[in-house]
């Protein structure tokens, strides 16, 4: 019984049977992807062997605050089926996931965040967490995801997130990576923001083996706006990789998407993002910000943004930046008496600052700050 | 008492020989001002003494009380007493002052104790914003507050010696003023380090000289010191111009004047 099939399925007898059965059904007459296909250019797609791995769960633990809907484990029924990017892993998730769906009722403002935390402890498990948010008409509700294994841990991640953002709601989702260096993480997300509601999709990508997350955050809904922000530090041979969309799908709605990342050793990161402005998003205002440090001469970093704007009457622009650390600030510090490794630390911390004080939990910043620090101190030189 | 000893300094930018041996002795409480035309090697001089990346020495020495400076990196002359502040000082984005300030001061072996106490005296001493000082370094600071931040971090450091590449250059009257009298009282008190401070001060106009009392002019031409002489010499410059300095050939002279903006700190 091959380790992904629909009979794998069976054996585990989960909510969902026959629909998780149809999706192993589709997933083992899915081609595999290659790195040949735009969506996984410059990915390590083609080093993955599934069949080093078997399905398995996370030790998931969801720590929620009153006023908060949670529910593990759910039926999920049409909903879960309901996407319009599918692929081999959506339908792997789709066969295997473990559900998780938050959500907050109409008018509810919930202060605390919903801290849910995935770990990986057995090798070669392979782990499809799926987290779905609704938040309701005027809602506002914080959550927090975290991934987890230690260094060395052979295992692969592929969690989903569906997101919900209902007529003037406001959410806020930060996805934290510190998975071991083992480890492979394949996320996709995916956010619909309906009207004036608004959308924040906040990344730290810090471990893994080879990640990646394609995050997708549609505005359906006159007048919503979006905000994706990431912040990643590749070491050692880690590979970041990100896919953006901002899609603006209704008239007056507002994306903003800031992506700051680093590379040293002989780490590799990529971004790609696309703006999108339908024919009917007229007055949409959409801008993408991606800056990228490389910290050793060994390190590759690649920044590709596009545009695809089918009406007038928009504004957008994209900036993308990749380089060494500059000199003249190097310099500046420097000629202050400040050792180079120090300078080098504080700007670094400093070029990430403006990531980590939009991040929607404030005293996480303090502790990314310092896992930052200690992996500048890890540098090879 | 300290001396910064500079001899027979050659340097050269991208391949053009800018300073063509420069001599100048500075010790502490004292005032010397550099001034010069467009392009005459002023701002290479402060870099090369300081150490930027990107100057070449040709030949010469700069000592700091008989230790080698052309030997150490920038960060390591700084440790040793020297401090440069900066024509165009660079904007350092997410890292604020006052963490750079303690960061200085650690490095040196020195107590923060009432660092904090400090920043504030001298930031009102000199009127710079208070709440700057917990802000990115230089990021959306007018002219003249990175002026005023300069002098600041001067104030604070305590070096012995000091180069002011420009410190008048986009300053309107009052914080020219403010700053210029700041460095004057450097060089006339006796610090917590035990002495005052040395100042070598790199300028086009006099009207810096109005607040901050030369000791020493010397006028710097292509890369040479061509004159030296007492305060009444920026008083001759002012009314005739470098026109008796300055050899005829215009064109070279503005060579490397380009050449000199263009690296300029």
């Amino acid at each position: 019984m091959p380790a992904f099939s629909p009979d794998a399925v069976r054996a585990s007898a989960p909510p969902d049977l026959d629909r998780r059965i149809a999706a192993a059904e589709r997933a083992a007459a899915a081609a595999f992807p290659s790195a040949e296909e735009e969506v996984w250019r410059y990915s390590r797609i083609g080093e993955l062997d599934l069949s080093a791995f078997t399905p398995g769960r996370a030790i998931t633990t969801v720590d929620a605050p009153d006023g908060v809907h949670v529910v593990q484990g759910a039926e999920l029924g049409d909903r879960a089926d309901d996407a319009d990017a599918v692929d081999l892993f959506h339908e792997l998730n789709r066969a295997f996931m473990d559900a998780v769906v938050v959500s907050v009722p109409r008018g509810r403002a919930i202060e605390q965040p919903v801290v849910i935390t995935h770990r990986l402890d057995a090798a070669g498990v392979a782990v499809f967490p799926r987290l779905i948010i609704d938040a309701a008409e005027d809602s506002e509700i914080t959550v927090v995801e975290q991934f987890v294994s230690p260094d060395g841990l052979v295992a692969l991640c592929v969690p989903r997130l569906e997101v919900d953002v209902a007529a003037a709601g406001r959410l806020k989702y930060l996805g934290v990576n510190m998975l071991g260096s083992s480890t492979w993480h394949l996320a996709h997300q995916q956010a619909f923001g309906a009207r004036d509601s608004n959308t924040l999709l906040a990344t730290v990508a810090l471990g893994g083996d080879y990640a990646r997350v394609r995050t997708e955050a549609r505005v359906t809904g006159q007048g919503a706006s979006t905000r994706q922000i990431a912040l990643y530090y590749a070491d050692a041979n880690q590979m970041h990789d990100f896919r953006t969309l901002q899609d603006h799908a209704a008239p007056k709605t507002h994306s903003d998407l800031l992506f700051k990342g680093a590379v040293q050793d002989h780490a590799k990161s990529v971004y790609t993002g696309l703006i999108k402005i339908r024919h009917d998003a007229k007055g949409s205002q959409a801008f993408q910000t991606n800056r990228n440090l490389t910290l050793s001469s060994g390190a590759w970093a690649e920044s590709v943004p596009n545009l695809d704007i089918e009406t007038n009457d928009v504004k957008c622009s994209h900036a993308s930046t990749v380089g060494p650390i500059d000199e003249e600030q190097r310099f500046y510090l420097e000629s202050r008496g400040i050792p180079p490794e120090i300078a080098e630390r504080l700007v670094v911390l400093g070029f990430f600052d403006e990531v980590l004080e939009q991040l929607p939990v404030g005293p996480l910043a303090a502790q990314l700050r310092e896992l930052v620090s200690a992996k500048l101190q890890r540098k090879s030189s | 008492m300290s001396t910064l000893q500079i001899t027979d300094l050659r340097a050269s930018v991208a391949g053009k020989q800018i300073l063509h041996g420069v001599n100048l002795t500075i010790s502490s409480g004292e005032v010397h001002v550099v001034m010069g035309p467009n392009g005459a090697g002023k701002s290479t001089l402060s870099a090369v003494v300081m150490g930027k990346p990107g100057y070449e020495v040709l030949g010469g020495s700069v000592t700091l009380d008989g230790v080698d400076m052309l030997a150490l990196p920038a960060w390591q002359r700084a440790q040793a007493g020297l401090h440069l502040v900066m024509q165009y000082p660079s904007e350092v984005p997410g890292v604020s002052l006052d963490h750079v300030m303690e960061q200085a001061l650690i490095a040196r072996g020195r107590s923060t104790d009432g660092l904090d106490e400090l920043l504030e005296a001298e930031a009102a001493r000199i009127g710079f914003a208070p709440e700057l000082l917990h802000r990115a370094l230089n990021v959306d600071l007018s002219g003249g507050e990175k002026k005023r931040n300069e002098t600041l971090q001067l104030a604070v450091l305590q070096p012995r010696i000091a180069i002011l590449d420009e410190l008048d250059s986009g300053l309107d009257i009052d914080a020219l003023r403010d700053c210029a009298r700041r460095v004057e009282a450097l060089t006339n008190d006796d610090g917590p380090q035990g002495q005052r401070l040395g100042a070598l001060v790199i300028t086009h106009y006099n009207r810096l000289l109005e607040a901050l009392r030369a000791d020493v002019i010397h006028i710097l031409v292509k890369g040479r010191i061509v004159a030296t002489g007492g305060p009444e010499l920026a008083d001759q410059l002012e009314r005739d111009g470098y026109a008796a300095y300055a050899i005829a050939d215009e064109p070279e002279a503005s060579a490397p004047g380009s050449l000199d903006d263009l690296f300029a700190i």
